[in-house]
């Protein structure tokens, strides 16, 4: 029998394994193969020719990006799962699961019955590419955040869908002073998470696990994490020696099957197949040639504020800090604008620590010459620098950049924005910041996604994005967030494209991005006239030719492109006119310390997750908490309709008006109960049933129910539910009720009335999901409310049916149930009435949160609510103004009881001078895509800003803040004109 | 040139003079079913192109029309007309476009609406948007839906179930590549003729014609070992339309498998059940029950027609019916689930497992809300009841490339090809644990 040889080509390495007859393994290798994958499999190769040379030999491809090699060489291919699967059967024969993760992509197989295997979806979250790009987020190698991981202390909750999210929340834990210790293992966490949770898919991890792959092989403290998350012992976690290379060996291992050849054929076939390859899709160059480009450069570099030499001039300046997520900018400017000195450094991971060094430079530079008499910060380290250094001024990025923007364009009417990680855009309308769009639910990466590419293709970025500048076939890689970019980066790389042209590629993606999936734009005219451009990203050429090239239309960037942030908050600290700045001194720096530690609130259910700064002298700065009592002071808190329902709806459980001695009814708090559960309540105690609701939602619940979450791309509060309904079978109630409900309340001011398809057949979900239903009776009839006769009839026979309760009874109990659900409604609009009032007697804003009645759940929105009223608004909710509106044609298809009341409630709040509105979206909600545009449209053409909160099951408040500051600055802004 | 008119609600009308003058741009989603719709059409005296584009500057223009977060099937079908119209030499002036129009809980009934926002943004909000419903929306002076038209568009669909279910068993078999769409071509012209000549129009002479069919595939010359099978299921779109789903028909066949794709039927039966179990459910008007019964019924009489001619064909393997497929779904989904395919998309499923297809592309647009329950949210429970089914959700988006849906659906190939060396277990029957409350239409 001949030698077999395995080659497996994944996302990011190459792996060739040789085994004998014995299945024993002659030679392995396991190597980087930097977007270069056939030349990297026949180095390997040609490496071992003295062993093989002459021979027949049995060989297959395996590997994400083997499939391609393998087709245009022709030779046989096998898919990697069923590759390691194979692996395992023949080494660890009585393995029981096996989860690999690779490059980019993580896989769990499961043994016993019939094989079963799972792979990740389109998301490259939690695998070798994620923590690649978490590194370098926080400025360490791969290996240095494993050894950092093993020292951690307590673990943060970092979302586990995707990097991009991940990276935004790190990004504030970081900003904020969190220990790298403990975000690098809360990383890994999830890791963990996202692997555990978006494949196992309802089936449980136990038994004798081995684990495989790169990551696995290398990174003990993600070895740990999976080990303590899984609860495993030494006999069943079994990491084993060539645990990096099984998919290779299993490739080896299927050769068996195949004809063998001799070995120079195949290194002949994978030789001749470079001619092959074709490129697709391809669009025009950036450049055609190096006048363009050098005309290009020169009319760009024609704005620039003047440069005044710090040196020798002699007055008055004022600092201006820009603290990004990944960058720290510094401007240090004259009265007129001009520059003394500026800086921009990635912040490192601590930018406290670079501030104040740069600090101490710029004092030194100063000298006596200097005073700077006064101090802005703005960005998302804001808090945090603002407090350590005393600075004069925080000011919201949007307001900082504007002043910028103005100072170059006055007429400027649409900025851009695109640093290291968020993408910021918003138009200027009437000298104020009008209509903004961040980029926080699924594109975020931006320019630090270029970044990590450039290093996993083995370049810095600087040379990387010039790389792309003239290559003549840019390859097109469509436009999604960038993390479903690493898969089109594969597919070119597949097909042949070179590095130049992926460079190319990748800048024009980033543009498309902002364009179509943040803005959303048609044309140019629809951004505006006069369109300024900055943040880091745009320093890059390929990217700047890129947004030129698609908008069709020359655009500004300032030289200092890179630190407008800074530039504006100097501007905004020059405005204050301040005698002097309470910017801490060279000498207060001196003796300047910052220690950072990790804490959690225990104050109320939203247990914020809080870092204790300290600084010298005794100064505290807490952050990531939402109201001021771990300040300990109590909140004072404005009038807040959110609160009161849910303090309301959480009121209903027990045995209401009657005995309860029909049994316990346990109802899940989730989805359509925070519209309907007074109606529920009222009938089942009518009944004498005894309501057990569900506990409140928290974390905790969440990852109770989390392994049986069947689509990991549902929204964050049906995955609740699993949680929720496994609670209650613990609590031992006698029935589970959940019905299923197509059709909401109609309440006359839609075409039609229903709810969205999660929210009408979740209960079905659940039962076929969530394996301890099979001991608790699950009650999920379909009821519809909106025909109370009907209702009636066939509550009266489910009840008998199912619980043997006389007809009339039910009729009763449904009519009282009716009559509750409207004592419950008219309550809450008269509440809402009250606080209007009060409001407008107080002369306070009011704040109108739009969105599903499942918003107020505090783990779904995060205490948003507080945060709303921490500034001084007072909240209702939508469905207390909704109602004043009549029903009136709409622009898209209205026949949804929730969003025909946002429409309305933006139609009502047109008409109120003193009312703002917030919409709530839950990431992942398709039919808020929907609602999204026409509440825009209906809020614009009413003369109102739109502002979109995104939720989803990750509390950073971050974009959030932005948000709502820059809607009361807008606020603002209008008052004075 | 046509006047534009308006209706009291601001919609641009399809006026009579349109109907002389334009022609109008309609989708593609099954091409011989479509293709035989369009055919008709045309003989109603309209001007009528199929677009039959498939390139990336389709998804470009989506993504530049429509809100980046709507389902994937909108972005192309909106992409599509509009690129066909700003580059498919076309006087813009003179194209109206047809989309169809549901109008269930599934965010896809504002297909029109968002196609009239894009047009807005495109600088064509004069191009008129006709709506093909069965529901009596949006009327239009110069297009409507007539009852021998609806007729034959009925008899249309029920001819292009037969024929692709039966040309599906044939081509990966055919000796003469090409052989089975010749076929295909040859019966839809000489069907459609037949329509204009009043012909294969009553049920008599339909189940001559599915006869004649199935002889004629059956006569076409094929070779080889039987193929392994996989079914595929999913959102309507992206399941039959090789745009949303990246030619997945042809890569099974590439990959030497024979796909099996449930029709269309079924769909149709499914959409007018669900008025009928709307009543039952919820209450409302017994005439409306009745009606939607009685349509039903025809609908299922002609469905019946079909099976026999298969079955007694010898040849080919005929579906089940949808009262089969309805028992196969008691105790996984209730009569109320009816947004999107519903209970359907597992009842597919169910019946491509009982009928020894275990191997299945689930296919969804990423994020598909009706599928997170019917599609996904059913595999395990699938898993568990059927061990050696093997299931893969596919998600289709601008994003999702093709490798990484390839490499996927190869997964599962692998799994089928080792599955067929074991032995497969028995079946489990399906124990209903409710009964159907339905009385079905009698047939």
């Amino acid at each position: 029998m001949s030698l077999r040889v395995g080659i497996d080509i994944g996302s990011t390495t190459v792996k060739v394994v040789v085994l004998n007859e014995q299945n024993k393994l002659l030679f392995r290798s396991y190597e980087r193969h930097f977007s270069k994958t056939r030349e990297r499999a026949l180095e390997t190769l040609h490496s071992i020719q003295d062993m093989l040379a002459g021979q027949k030999i049995k060989v297959t491809i395996t590997g994400s990006a083997g499939l391609g090699v393998a087709n245009a060489a022709g030779i046989d291919f096998v898919q990697e799962v069923y590759a390691t699967a194979a692996a395992v059967n023949t080494y660890i024969p009585d393995t029981d699961a096996v989860i690999e993760l690779g490059g980019e992509d993580a896989k769990i197989i499961f043994f016993g019955g019939a094989l079963e295997e799972r792979m990740n979806g389109s998301c490259a979250g939690g695998t070798g590419a994620f923590i690649d790009q978490m590194a370098t987020l926080m400025n360490v190698t791969v290996t240095e955040l494993d050894a950092l991981s093993l020292k951690h202390e307590k673990i943060y909750p970092i979302a586990s869908r995707c990097g991009v999210f991940a990276k935004s929340d790190i990004q504030p834990i970081l900003n904020q002073g969190g220990r790298k210790e403990d975000v690098a293992a809360s990383i890994f966490q999830a890791v963990v998470d996202q692997t555990v949770a978006g494949l196992t898919q309802g089936r449980e991890l136990k038994g004798k696990i081995v684990f495989l792959g790169g990551p696995l092989h290398f990174l003990m403290g993600l070895r740990q994490r999976f080990v303590e998350t899984l609860k495993l012992d030494g006999e069943h976690a079994i990491f084993p020696e060539d645990g990096d290379c099984f998919a290779a060996m299993g490739a080896a291992l299927c050769a068996t099957d195949y004809e063998p050849v001799l070995f120079e054929t195949v290194l002949k076939k994978l030789e001749d197949s470079a001619e092959t390859t074709t490129l697709v899709d391809t669009m025009p160059p950036l450049f055609e040639n190096q006048e363009e480009y050098d005309a290009f450069v020169a009319r760009h570099n024609a704005n620039r504020p003047p440069e005044v030499d710090i040196h020798t001039y002699t007055g008055p300046a004022w600092l201006g800090l820009d603290s990004g997520s990944t960058t720290i900018k510094l401007a240090l400017i004259t009265e007129n604008g001009g520059l003394l000195y500026t800086y921009y450094h990635s912040n490192l991971g601590n930018p406290v620590s670079i501030v104040l060094e740069q600090l101490k430079k710029i004092y030194e530079l100063c000298g006596d010459r200097i005073e700077i008499k006064g101090a802005a910060v703005t960005g998302y380290g804001e808090d945090l620098i603002k407090n350590a250094f005393n600075c004069d001024l925080g000011l919201v990025e949007t307001m900082a950049h504007y002043k910028a923007a103005a100072h170059f364009e006055p007429d400027v009417d649409f900025i851009i924005d695109i640093g290291g990680q968020d993408m910021k855009c918003f138009k200027i309308r009437n000298g104020a910041v009008d209509s903004i769009m961040l980029n926080e639910a699924c594109s975020s990466g931006c320019g630090s996604f270029i970044e990590t590419f450039a290093k996993a293709l083995g370049y810095d970025i600087a040379t990387f994005s010039k790389l792309g500048l003239f290559t003549q076939k840019p390859v097109n890689l469509g436009s999604r967030c960038t993390v479903f970019m690493n898969s089109s980066v594969k597919q070119a790389q597949k097909d042949g494209a070179s590095v130049e042209d992926i460079s190319a590629g990748l800048s024009t993606s980033i543009v498309k991005n902002a364009i179509y999936k943040v803005i959303r734009a048609a044309s140019a005219d629809d951004l505006g006239q006069h369109i300024v451009v900055q943040g880091g990203t745009f320093l890059n050429d390929a990217v700047l030719r890129a947004f030129e090239q698609e908008l069709g239309r020359n655009v500004t960037r300032p030289v200092i492109s890179g630190i407008m942030g800074a530039f504006g908050a100097a501007l905004a600290a020059r405005d204050l006119h301040l005698e002097k700045s309470s910017l801490l001194g060279p000498k207060a720096l001196e003796k300047f310390v910052h220690t950072a530690k990790p804490a959690t609130c225990g104050l109320c259910t939203n247990h914020c997750s809080l870092t204790v700064n300290s600084f010298d002298g005794g100064r505290r700065f807490i952050s990531g908490n939402r109201c001021s009592r771990p300040l300990g002071e109590e909140p004072t808190r404005q009038p807040d309709l959110m609160r009161y329902k849910y303090a309301k709806l959480r009121a209903l459980h027990g045995k209401g008006q009657g005995d309860g001695s029909r049994g316990r009814i346990g109802i899940p708090f989730g989805l359509n109960m925070y519209e309907n559960l007074p109606f529920w309540f009222e009938l089942f105690t009518r009944l004498n049933f005894e309501v057990v609701l569900s506990p409140e939602s928290s974390r905790k619940l969440y990852l109770k129910g989390q392994r049986t979450i069947p689509s990991d791309t549902v929204c964050y509060p049906a995955k609740l539910l699993h949680g929720h309904v496994e609670a209650l079978v613990e609590a031992g109630v006698d029935a589970i009720f959940y019905p299923c409900m197509p059709y909401n309340f109609n309440e006359g001011v839609s075409d039609n009335n229903y709810n969205c398809p999660v929210v009408a057949y979740y209960p079905e979900l659940l039962a076929a999901n969530v394996p301890e239903l099979k001991t608790t009776r699950f009650l999920d009839p379909y009821f519809g409310l909106h025909r109370p006769k009907d209702f009636e009839r066939r509550a009266g026979e489910w009840f008998f049916n199912e619980f043997q309760v006389p007809k009339r009874e039910t009729s009763a109990a449904v009519k009282a149930a009716y009559a509750a659900y409207e004592a419950y409604k008219n309550d809450l609009r008269e509440t809402g009435r009250a606080y209007i009032d009060q409001a407008r007697r107080e002369g306070k804003p009011i704040l109108v949160v739009a969105g599903r009645p499942y918003h107020m759940d505090p783990e779904i929105n995060h205490g948003i609510n507080d945060l709303i009223t921490s500034y001084g608004f007072i909240l209702v909710t939508e469905d207390a103004v909704a109602y004043l509106e009549d029903k009136a044609p709409r622009h898209v298809l209205n026949q949804w009881t929730y969003h025909a009341r946002m429409y309305n409630a933006a139609r009502y709040v047109c008409t109120q001078k003193d009312m703002e509105l917030i919409q709530l979206v839950s990431f992942g909600c398709g039919i808020d895509a929907i609602t999204g545009d026409e509440m825009r449209s209906i809020l614009e053409q009413g003369g109102k800003l739109y502002t979109q909160l995104k939720i989803d099951d990750i509390s950073n408040l971050g974009a959030v803040k932005i948000r709502i500051r820059s809607l009361m600055a807008a606020i603002e802004a209008r008052k004075e004109h | 040139m046509a006047k534009l008119v308006y209706d009291e609600s601001g919609r641009l009308l399809f006026t009579k003079e349109m109907k002389e003058e334009y022609t109008l741009l309609m989708p593609q989603m099954l091409p011989v079913h479509f293709g035989m719709l369009k055919k008709l059409l045309e003989c109603e005296g309209y001007k009528v192109d199929m677009l039959t584009t498939n390139h990336r500057g389709i998804v470009d223009e989506g993504l530049k029309y429509v809100h980046n977060d709507t389902c994937y099937p909108a972005l192309l079908v909106i992409g599509q007309l509009i690129d066909a119209v700003k580059h498919g030499g076309y006087d813009p002036h003179k194209v109206g476009l047809l989309i169809t129009q549901t109008g269930g809980g599934c965010r896809a009934s504002n297909y029109i609406h968002l196609l009239r926002k894009a047009l807005e943004k495109a600088d064509m909000a004069y191009i008129p948007v006709v709506s093909v419903n069965l529901s009596g929306l949006e009327k239009n002076p110069g297009f409507s839906l007539t009852l021998p038209f609806v007729r034959k568009a009925v008899y249309a669909m029920m001819y292009g179930d037969i024929i692709v279910n039966v040309a599906n068993q044939v081509r990966p078999y055919e000796v003469k590549e090409g052989a089975a769409d010749e076929m295909i071509d040859h019966w839809s012209q000489k069907l459609v003729d037949g329509f204009q000549a009043g012909k294969g129009m009553s049920r008599a002479q339909m189940r001559q014609n599915f006869d004649a069919i199935c002889a004629d595939f059956a006569a076409i010359p094929v070779a080889g070992e039987p193929k392994i099978r996989v079914g595929v299921v999913g959102e309507i779109y992206v399941k039959f339309a090789p745009l949303g789903n990246n030619n997945l028909e042809k890569f099974l066949l590439s990959e030497g498998v024979e796909p099996v794709v449930p029709g269309l039927t079924d769909f149709i039966i499914f959409k007018i059940f669900n008025r009928v179990s709307d009543v039952d459910l919820y209450g409302g008007k017994w005439i409306k029950k009745a009606a939607c019964k009685a349509f039903m019924a025809y609908i299922e009489g002609c469905q019946k027609d079909m099976i026999e001619a298969l079955e007694r064909s010898g040849r080919f393997r005929a579906p089940g019916t949808f009262r089969q497929l309805h028992s196969l779904v008691q105790g996984y989904l209730g009569d109320g689930n009816k947004m999107g395919e519903g209970w359907l998309l597992t009842a597919e499923m169910l019946e491509l497992i009982h009928s020894g297809t275990n191997n299945i592309v689930c296919t969804q647009p990423f994020g598909c809300l009706p599928n997170h329950i019917v599609g996904k949210g059913m595999i395990r429970k699938l898993k568990d009841d059927y061990p050696y089914s093997n299931i893969v959700a596919i998600d289709y988006d601008p994003g999702a490339t093709k490798i990484n849906q390839e490499n996927r659906i190869k997964l599962m190939l692998a799994n089928a090809k080792g599955l067929t060396h074991q032995e497969a277990a028995p079946q489990r029957a399906p124990q209903p644990q409710r009964e159907p409350k339905l009385a079905h239409a009698n047939v």
